[in-house]
Formats: structure tokens, C-alpha cells, sequence
């Protein structure tokens, strides 16, 4: 059933282009290995809601609030995160490209 | 009751889980903290009887899966399939059951008997959200028991049930397959019979499992397959195929497409068993985080908590640090009127209760700081704090839980490298110890008030020694650097970390993890601690037949008879007698250090010192400040001739400094020399634990040393360079 996603050129809007308070669903987590595995396993798979709680004081790592937990993540690691902004803010795939 | 059967259990969970809390609640005080064979991941085993049984409980490392990714998740796997517990308890987050029932899938995946322990099922109740317990405990096979850890509830309830289950007594337990949909499944049927037909590990494990993990590429598994030869290897190619395939159909990689199916079949359990709580409210973690983690408020309130750990540590663990130390001396001093004079008496006064004393009186500190550092741990604080300070850490190769045992450094070294054990990674951990001593200690204070009293004007003292701790810091970030770009390659461990709610933690979980870390420093360090003061002390003591240059004994005899006889013919014996007397013991006790085998070992060293114009005196001190840095003090005390009774701000040992012929820059230097090199044999013991390693323990001494001359050396050659002295 995911086949289908595939075709389309993968876009790079990423949990990192967020801003506090916005609401995005995971796409994709770029990479292999121990990161995306420990990503996957608590919980970040496509078609997840995550909320962006909050930054840092010194605006790195972000807090998440991702399956009724809280969690937080490098802007870095963010990065690896693709993402579809919720439906909440303004309908989305077409403002992915300016990124 | 004599208990007449046995059960072992081993206790899993998520980190964050109460999984710790739970395992107290169940063995109390009757549980023995060690290390899991090879690694440094605590390990945790206690006892505790249920009617005629005796049941042996396991605590495993707190996980979210069991991968081959993490130490912590390989030593909870194996221990699960080669010990084979009688029954794994799964401990819950109630509230937050979707996460934590993944973890379940992966338990039942790898065969166990697994009882489900719905912990903090207090907090579920409040929040006005249901679990259907029965119907859980029916679909997964595993039946479930409400517990709440922190208060000691339903822990009878589990244990009845953990009973039932190991003696095959339960009728809710079944052995229950996770379907992974059509396609997958056609795969996995034929792969299963081939991992059987393998034969692999020397413990057989669920041949099922075996195919699902070598799908996902399991390391530890491929490696094992790529032990048994050509049928291994033609495994591993179908395997490899299998998974080209999944991954066109799918558009993701199998470990993806694994992951998605086992939280899809969480997900619809939890369809049929729970039900929401009734509205969304703002939690109170979220209410105390909008302060403690605040755009501006965070970091203050931070240093100030911190402020708060170091002035509970310090300040008011001095008072009972003096008592124990006045013990030390009472006991000291006890013994030597009890022992003949002689060997033996100094032997156990100068080298066993001295230098045992000299790490003991770090105890209260040691408590004090674990209490707090439990505190913070057990509330949910620690998490927010690396999440406040995770930028800088990031600076340093490390992770912002390291911050804390950093900070902590700067009052002892010895607990703030037990307190990397916060740390998940074990290369966060190495290089964290290797770092840690760099923070200048408080023992390291006396050398440097004592040394910039001596050479630097007043007014300058506060920045010269100000700038000696910022010296360690600079080190510090750059050996960091240095080590991770080096001995220690690798990132940071990724910074995927649970923010979990804050809790108030119980007064016997805190008295519990305290008085286990303490019991460790007691214990452990008794061993190394008690072996070098001993060295330390034989190297100064022998040999005993000093061929001195004059006979001081006849001198000061000479003196006391004078003296009396001045004082029987009515005149008052000058004050000058006793100086001259006390001025001969020095001499005498200076000397003989000199020719005692740290004297010649001094003297032997000079030509390594001799580039940063260090003399032999300055060599010993510094090699009896292996012992413990404040002893530096004591040690120049004797060697200049003042008297072991020397104190940071004794007139006389600064006069003498300033007329030896150490000049600003040189004592510098020494000072820098300090900060750098090991800091007392407490240390050392405590790395030798924490790493398990004496290969890390020698390359923590090896290189503070070795950075300790070259900083020296580039102060002392540099300085003059420019014109410094």
C-alpha cells in the first residue's frame, strides 16, 4: 500500500522547518541504522502526528510530543525526519516545494 | 514458611517506566547491585518469598526494544533467552501504553512467559482513561496486573500471578503469534524452517525470531549466521534477496515495514481494550516544564538548582566531613599512644588511617551528592536538564546528560564520575571519565591559595586562580574534542530521549539508590585506595637507616639539657630553645624524606622536571599528591622545612617558597601541573570501576600526566619566551 508514495520526488520539509505549536505527520526517516531503528521504535512512523512543543533556551534539541508522550530530538536529527504539515495549517504539499 | 520452590523472574520495561521503583517495591532491601558480565550496565538482582516460593527477581536494563543496537538491549535479550527466566515481567507505563506494549510484541517475539505489570495504573485512574485488563491479558497471551510502584500496591497480585504463570497454572497464557499480513509471512514460513535447520547459538533460540531479525539485519545475528559456513552464507543471500523484494513492494526497508506491523497490531489491541481518557487537559508535567524548561527561565532555574546540589554537598556535608576527620585524627593519634614507636606504628598511623582518612572524609559528599542526583533522576528533572544543556555538551562530543557529572567535578571527582552512569552510551561514559578530572576539584583549592599566597600580590589572587579553573575547562572541551575525533570516534549518542513526566520521588527509592552507591564506594575503593596510600607511605618511610649529614638527635638533646638546666638555675628557658628544637626536627624530617625512596625517586625525576624548572622538592609533592591533592600541601610543608602541620596559609611555608628559587611563572606552571594530572587515588579507583577497564584507568593516569608536563613546559618555555620571568 505505501508503494504507491513512492513515486513522487521525495521532498526535503523536514520536522526541523517547523515552528513551536505546529503539527506535521511523518512522511519518511531519511538514513538506515541505529537512529532511524530507535526513531521507528518509539514511535515515528509515516502517517504519526507530531507536535512541536517547544524549543531549547538555546534553541536546540526541540521537544516533541509524538503518541501521547514527550520527547525530544537534535534539530540535527530533526533534519532526518521528513514531514507533511497537519491539516490544521494551510493545506501543505504545494508550500513543501519553497523549502 | 521455608521456602521449598524456587522462580527466577527477570523485570523489562522502557527507561521511565517505574520499572526501578517496582523491582524495590518487590525485594526491598534484599538485592545486590553489581555489573552484567563484560559491560558496565548495572545489574540488579534481589530476593523476595511468596508463600512456600522463593522468587529471585532480575532487574534488566530499561529498554524500548531489543535490537542489537544498544549494550543495554543485547545483555536484556540474552539474559532473556539464554538464562530463560520463568517468567519475564513486562513493567508498563499505564499511561502510555502504546509505546510500551511494543516493547511486549518484541518479549513474546523471542518466546518468553511474560506477565504484564500496568504500573502507575494510579495516574491511569485519574486520568479517567480504562484498560480492559482481561481482554489484554487474553490477546497477547500474557495476563496483566494493575501495580503502583512508588506506593507498593498490587505487588501481591503480581506476584500470584507471576506464580500461576511460571508453573503453567494461568489459563490466559497461550502462546500468541504477531501476523506480519500475507505477503511477509509467505516469506517468513520457508526462512523459519531454514534458521531451524541452521542450528545456530549454542542455546537454541525461537527460529522465528531468527528469521525476523536476520530480515532486519540483525548484527549479532548475522554474525552468528556467518559462523556456520556454506549454508550460513547461502542463508544470508536469501535473506538478502527476500528483502530486495519486501523492499520494492514496499517502497521502505524491512525494519520499517517490521516496525509498522508490530505497532499496527499494538494499535488494534488497544482499540478493543482501552478507552480514552475523556478529555485532553493540560497535565501538571506540562504546567511545571512551562517555568523549568522556559524560553528564559530555564537556564537560571537550572544553575540554581544546581547551586542548590553543590551547596547541600558541600556545605552541609562539611560539618560531618570535620567529624569524620577529627575521627581520623582522634584515631591517629589513639593508636600511635597505644603502639610502640616504630615501624609498624607508622605504618598504620602515616599510611593506613591517614591515607584511607584522606579519601573517607569524601563520604558525606559522596551521599549527599547521590541523594541529589537521585532526586533529580527519580523527579524527571535529569532529562529536562540535558535538554537545557545538550547544546554545549554537543561541543564537546558528549550529550547534554553529561553536564551534570561535569559540574560535579569541580567538588569531587570521585562521585561525579559514578555519576556518569546517567550516561546511556558507553562511549559518552569513557569520555566523560577521561574528561572529568580536568574539573578542578576543591581538593586541588588549598595548592592554589597556598601558591598564588606565595608569589602573586593579593589583589591578583582571585584572577590568577580564577583563571587556573578556566584553564581546566579549556582542556577540557579541547581533550574532548580531541578524544572524540580520536580514541573515542562516533557521535554523540543520538539525543531520541524521553521527557518523561515528572513524578515525586519516594523517600525509600531515593535512601535505596544512595546507600547502593555508596556501599560501591565504601567497598571497591577500600582496596586500591588502602594498597596506595600504603605504597606511598613505605616509599617515604624506607629506608630507616638514614645516614644523615649531622647528628640531630645529639643537637636537639644538646638543646634540651640546656634548656632544663637554664630553667632549674631559675632562669627562664628562651623561646629561642623551642624554635631551635622545632627548627632541628624539621631539618631532620626534611632530610630524611630527601634520602627515603620518594626523595631519590624525586631527585632521579629531576631531569624530566627539569625543563619546567621544577626541583626535586616539587617532585615529591607531587608525587605524594597522588594520594590525594591536598597533601601537596603537607608534603612542600616538610620538604621546606616548615613541618607536616603546614596549612595553605602557614607564613612560614610561603616565606620559604618565596625564597626558593620558584619564580611567579614557574609556580604557575605548577599550579597548572596540579590541576591536570590525576587527581588523588580515590579517583583512580573509582574510573578503575566505572570502566571496568585498567586499560582506561591507565590511560586516564598516562595521559593527565603526560598533559600536565606539556602544558607546564609550554607555560614555563613560553613565558619566557615573551618575557615573563
Amino acid at each position: 500500500m505505501q508503494a504507491a508514495k513512492q513515486k513522487k520526488k521525495p521532498s526535503s520539509f523536514t520536522l526541523r522547518d517547523l515552528r513551536e505549536g505546529d503539527r506535521a505527520d511523518i512522511k519518511a526517516i531519511r538514513g538506515e541504522g541505529a537512529f532511524k531503528r530507535r526513531l521507528l521504535e518509539m514511535g515515528f512512523m509515516p502517517g504519526t502526528t507530531v507536535l512541536i512543543k517547544k524549543y531549547a533556551p538555546l534553541r536546540d534539541p526541540i521537544e516533541l510530543v509524538i503518541k501521547g508522550y514527550h520527547v525530544s530530538l537534535r534539530r540535527k536529527e530533526a533534519q532526518q525526519v521528513l514531514v507533511r504539515r497537519a491539516s490544521i495549517q494551510t493545506p501543505d504539499n504545494e508550500t513543501d516545494k519553497k523549502h | 514458611m521455608k521456602p521449598t520452590r524456587s522462580i527466577r523472574i527477570a523485570l523489562a520495561g522502557n527507561p521511565n517506566s517505574g520499572k526501578t521503583t517496582l523491582f524495590n517495591a518487590i525485594t526491598g532491601a534484599r538485592h545486590h547491585v553489581g555489573n552484567w558480565p563484560g559491560v558496565t550496565v548495572e545489574k540488579k538482582e534481589g530476593l523476595t518469598t511468596f508463600g512456600d516460593r522463593e522468587i529471585t527477581v532480575v532487574d534488566l536494563p530499561g529498554t524500548y526494544s531489543l535490537t542489537a543496537y544498544s549494550i543495554e538491549e543485547i545483555v536484556a535479550r540474552r539474559f532473556i533467552v539464554h538464562e530463560k527466566p520463568d517468567v519475564v515481567v513486562h513493567v508498563i507505563d499505564s499511561s502510555n501504553l502504546e509505546r510500551n506494549l511494543f516493547l511486549t510484541t518484541q518479549l513474546l517475539q523471542l518466546g518468553s512467559k511474560v506477565v504484564l505489570a500496568m504500573n502507575m495504573s494510579d495516574a491511569l485512574r485519574e486520568s479517567g482513561a480504562r484498560i480492559d485488563l482481561h481482554k489484554l491479558g487474553s490477546l497477547l497471551g500474557a495476563p496483566a496486573v494493575y501495580t503502583v510502584g512508588h506506593k507498593g500496591g498490587g505487588i501481591q497480585d503480581l506476584l500470584q500471578t507471576v506464580v500461576e504463570v511460571a508453573e503453567d497454572e494461568h489459563p490466559l497464557v497461550r502462546k500468541v503469534r504477531i501476523p506480519y499480513g500475507h505477503e511477509i509471512e509467505s516469506h517468513l514460513g520457508p526462512l523459519t524452517e531454514k534458521a531451524e535447520a541452521l542450528e545456530l547459538f549454542e542455546i537454541p533460540h525461537p527460529p522465528r525470531w531468527v528469521a525476523i531479525k536476520a530480515l532486519e539485519k540483525d548484527q549479532e545475528l548475522v554474525e552468528e549466521v556467518g559462523k556456520s559456513g556454506q549454508r550460513g552464507a547461502r542463508f544470508l543471500e536469501e535473506i538478502q534477496e527476500t528483502r530486495d523484494h519486501l523492499h520494492s513492494l514496499y517502497g521502505e526497508d524491512p525494519e520499517t515495514v517490521f516496525t509498522e506491523r508490530l505497532y499496527g497490531f499494538v494499535a488494534g489491541i488497544l482499540k478493543e481494550v482501552y478507552t480514552e481518557p475523556p478529555l485532553d487537559r493540560i497535565s501538571r508535567s506540562d504546567q511545571i516544564d512551562s517555568v523549568l524548561t522556559h524560553k528564559i527561565l530555564g537556564l537560571p532555574v537550572f544553575f540554581l538548582m544546581v547551586w542548590g546540589v553543590f551547596q547541600l554537598t558541600f556545605a552541609v556535608g562539611a560539618a560531618p566531613m570535620e567529624w569524620i576527620d577529627a575521627f581520623v585524627t582522634w584515631l591517629a593519634d589513639f593508636v600511635a599512644l597505644r603502639m610502640d614507636e616504630g615501624l609498624l606504628e607508622s605504618l598504620v598511623v602515616d599510611g593506613v588511617v591517614s591515607g584511607v582518612g584522606s579519601v573517607l572524609v569524601f563520604l558525606p559528599n559522596i551521599f549527599i551528592l547521590f541523594m541529589c542526583i537521585s532526586f533529580l533522576e527519580d523527579s524527571g528533572y535529569m532529562a529536562r536538564a540535558a535538554f537545557l544543556t545538550d547544546r554545549v555538551m554537543h561541543l564537546l562530543g558528549l550529550h547534554g546528560k553529561a553536564f551534570i557529572p561535569m559540574l560535579m567535578g569541580f567538588g569531587c571527582n570521585a562521585p561525579a564520575i559514578m555519576a556518569t552512569r546517567t550516561l546511556e552510551s558507553e562511549r559518552d561514559r569513557i569520555l566523560s571519565i577521561l574528561i572529568n578530572p580536568l574539573m578542578s576539584c576543591s581538593a586541588r583549592l588549598p595548592v592554589y591559595v597556598l601558591i598564588t599566597g606565595a608569589f602573586f600580590a593579593p589583589e591578583h589572587a582571585g584572577t590568577v586562580i580564577f583563571s587556573i579553573y578556566l584553564l581546566g575547562l579549556v582542556l577540557a572541551i579541547a581533550m574532548g574534542r580531541l578524544f572524540s575525533k580520536t580514541i573515542l570516534p562516533g557521535k554523540a549518542a543520538p539525543f531520541v530521549m524521553e521527557l518523561p513526566p515528572y513524578r515525586l520521588p519516594t523517600a525509600r527509592g531515593l535512601l535505596i539508590h544512595t546507600w547502593d552507591r555508596g556501599k560501591i564506594f565504601l567497598r571497591k575503593m577500600g582496596g586500591v585506595i588502602l594498597v596506595g596510600s600504603v605504597a606511598i607511605w613505605a616509599l617515604s618511610a624506607f629506608p630507616r637507616d638514614t645516614q644523615f649529614s649531622r647528628d640531630y638527635d645529639a643537637e636537639i638533646s644538646r638543646l634540651q639539657a640546656h634548656a632544663l638546666e637554664l630553667e632549674a638555675g631559675g632562669g627562664t628557658p628562651a623561646e629561642s630553645f623551642q624554635g631551635r628544637i622545632t627548627d632541628l626536627e624539621a631539618a631532620k624530617e626534611a632530610e630524611r624524606i630527601e634520602r627515603s625512596y620518594i626523595g631519590r625517586i624525586g631527585k632521579a625525576m629531576e631531569p624530566v622536571f627539569r625543563p619546567l624548572e621544577f626541583d626535586w622538592r616539587n617532585a615529591v609533592a607531587l608525587l605524594t599528591g597522588f594520594v590525594a591533592k591536598e597533601i601537596v600541601v603537607s608534603s612542600l610543608g616538610v620538604l621546606y622545612q616548615v613541618g607536616p602541620e603546614a596549612e595553605e596559609e602557614s607564613e612560614g611555608l610561603i616565606q620559604a617558597l618565596r625564597n626558593s628559587a620558584m619564580t611567579p611563572l614557574v609556580s604557575y606552571a605548577f599550579m597548572a601541573f596540579v590541576l591536570i594530572y590525576t587527581p588523588c587515588l580515590g579517583t583512580i579507583a573509582v574510573i578503575r570501576r566505572e570502566t571496568n577497564s585498567w586499560k582506561w584507568t591507565s590511560f586516564s593516569v598516562g595521559y593527565t600526566v603526560s598533559l600536565a608536563w606539556l602544558v607546564a613546559f609550554v607555560i614555563v618555555r613560553g613565558g619566557q619566551l615573551i618575557g615573563l620571568g
